[in-house]
């Protein structure tokens, strides 16, 4: 049970955040909130990041400018859906069009197609619509916390969202469009492109089997409203269960295949060593034999409530958090108050359908002095989160047991 | 002429979305100005320091490689030699 003493005590330190996100745009409470950035990550990465506004939305963490990449901090993921103005920004290249909804134009075709239309925001809207609570998370969540560090974008905790998507189906598009036996990929392209045009274009692939899944959606709206510009406007791809690498923003173009596409963005990056991760989604059609294409995501979870080295006062203290998987639907969430070697099964909260964040509860007895609290989540087709990381080049898939600590006085 | 209108809309853009890039100091130190004046123009500053200290020389000179290779950067030999000695010199373990 949570109760209002409960939350208070377990708030600790991170009270202020934890009650009021809006309040981090207060300078002290923006500093404050960087201090809260793992004490994992490469230490360039916590010199240089900074809580930082994008036009429409709050101050976020700032990773970088161009392309601009800004994750969310963990204040707002104490509710089961991330607001728009929090949400996470990703972008590879750095040339981002403001697309006018008005001119705007779905090219749907290709050679494994058997016809070619084009599809303007009020037709995409007059189809039939669908929603569904899902959750965005980007393969190289967490890219920050490995060990040993890899390039990249040097993600926290922060590169995900649950929001409610609405949308047409993508498979209601592919039907109308009709696809040739040999269709074997569907191709998407957004607006946004890069700033030298050496480089390549960001162009993704998922397999046709996918794409017709009823839950892969082309949406339109995000939790009630139109996209925001930096989550994809006017349009994107939703993929639930899978990474965000294949939620296409700014969607201009769907394309069926009858080869695997070979561009950059799908031959050479997202890719995972072979064999190496329990994982149950395949795309066979660019699978080798050292790598795979990423695909769904590995069951999760993150502690929300208290913040890591939180003060706490002895006596019960309800520690909160979220699970998540690819879509198979979180089983259990189990908390170790003593390293791991006994667990005992945390309160699941409400339930907005198999691809939504699922929050959890648990109440911890805090002895004077360190407390350290580790949660793990199983799915229901027995996914279990890793005790060590699984180690990989480019850094996704971090799903290692989070562990926190409390001083109780 | 649509065409010079797509291209004034799209750097009128470029600026608004640069205008809130705030500026990124990197170390004041040899070659600096070449690493400001190619690596930042497709990207801004702050990927150096994010991926800083723990790549080592070998993978300074990887990730130069990879813009120049992979993402088309147009930087000549001798330049790429300069970026990946302030690379190793400034942010490299």
């Amino acid at each position: 049970m949570i109760t209002r003493r409960g939350l208070l005590e377990a708030a600790g330190s991170g009270a202020a955040l934890a009650a009021s996100p809006i309040r981090l745009v207060g300078l002290s409470e923006a500093w404050a909130a960087i201090a809260d950035l793992p004490k994992e990550l490469p230490s360039g990465t916590r010199a240089e990041a900074r809580l930082d506004a994008l036009p429409g939305k709050k101050p976020l963490i700032k990773l970088s400018y161009r392309a601009p990449n800004y994750e969310t901090p963990l204040a707002y993921f104490r509710s089961t859906i991330t607001p728009n103005d929090a949400f996470f920004v990703r972008y590879h290249l750095s040339n981002i069009p403001e697309v006018d909804a008005a001119s705007w134009r779905l090219s749907v075709g290709g050679e494994g197609a058997n016809s070619k239309f084009e599809l303007s925001l009020d037709e995409l809207k007059r189809m039939p619509a669908v929603e569904i609570v899902a959750v965005n998370q980007c393969s190289g969540n967490r890219r920050g916390l490995f060990q040993p560090h890899v390039a990249g974008v040097e993600w926290g905790y922060g590169a995900m969202g649950c929001a409610r998507w609405k949308g047409a189906r993508l498979r209601d598009v592919l039907q109308r469009l009709g696809l040739k036996r040999e269709a074997i990929e569907i191709v998407f392209d957004g607006a946004d492109g890069p700033a030298d045009d050496q480089t390549p274009d960001f162009v993704k692939s998922i397999p046709v089997a996918k794409a017709l899944e009823e839950t892969t959606l082309i949406a339109y709206e995000m939790n009630g409203q139109p996209l925001p510009h930096w989550n994809g406007f006017p349009a994107r791809l939703v993929v639930p269960g899978w990474t965000g690498t294949y939620w296409m923003k700014h969607l201009i173009s769907v394309r069926a295949v009858i080869r695997p596409f070979d561009g950059f963005w799908m031959k050479s990056a997202y890719r995972i060593p072979t064999g190496r991760f329990p994982l149950v989604a395949r795309f066979a059609s660019q699978e080798t034999a050292i790598n795979i294409p990423i695909t769904e995501m590995v069951v999760n979870s993150l502690i929300t409530s208290p913040v890591d080295g939180a003060n706490v006062a002895v006596g019960k203290v309800v520690v909160c958090g979220l699970a998540w998987d690819g879509g198979y639907g979180i089983h259990a969430v189990e908390i170790s108050t003593d390293g791991g070697n006994t667990w005992a099964p945390a309160q699941l909260g409400e339930d907005l359908g198999r691809f939504a964040f699922r929050p959890w509860t648990y109440e911890v007895l805090a002895k004077r002095g360190k407390n350290t609290v580790t949660a793990r989540a199983t799915n229901v087709v027995g996914q279990s989160q890793t005790a060590s990381l699984i180690v990989n080049p480019a850094g996704y898939h971090h799903n290692v047991m989070q562990t926190i600590t409390l001083s109780a006085v | 002429m649509r065409l010079i209108i797509a291209a004034l809309i799209l750097l009128l853009v470029q600026v608004r979305v640069n205008a809130e890039e705030h500026p990124v100091l990197l170390k004041k130190a040899p070659g600096v100005e070449k690493v400001e004046r190619n690596c930042g123009v497709c990207h801004s500053l702050d990927y150096i320091e994010m991926n800083s200290p723990f790549l080592n020389s070998a993978n300074w000179d990887a990730e130069v490689t990879k813009m120049i290779r992979i993402f088309g950067a147009p930087i000549d030999d001798a330049d790429a030699r300069t970026i990946e000695d302030y690379l190793k010199a400034n942010y490299g373990s």
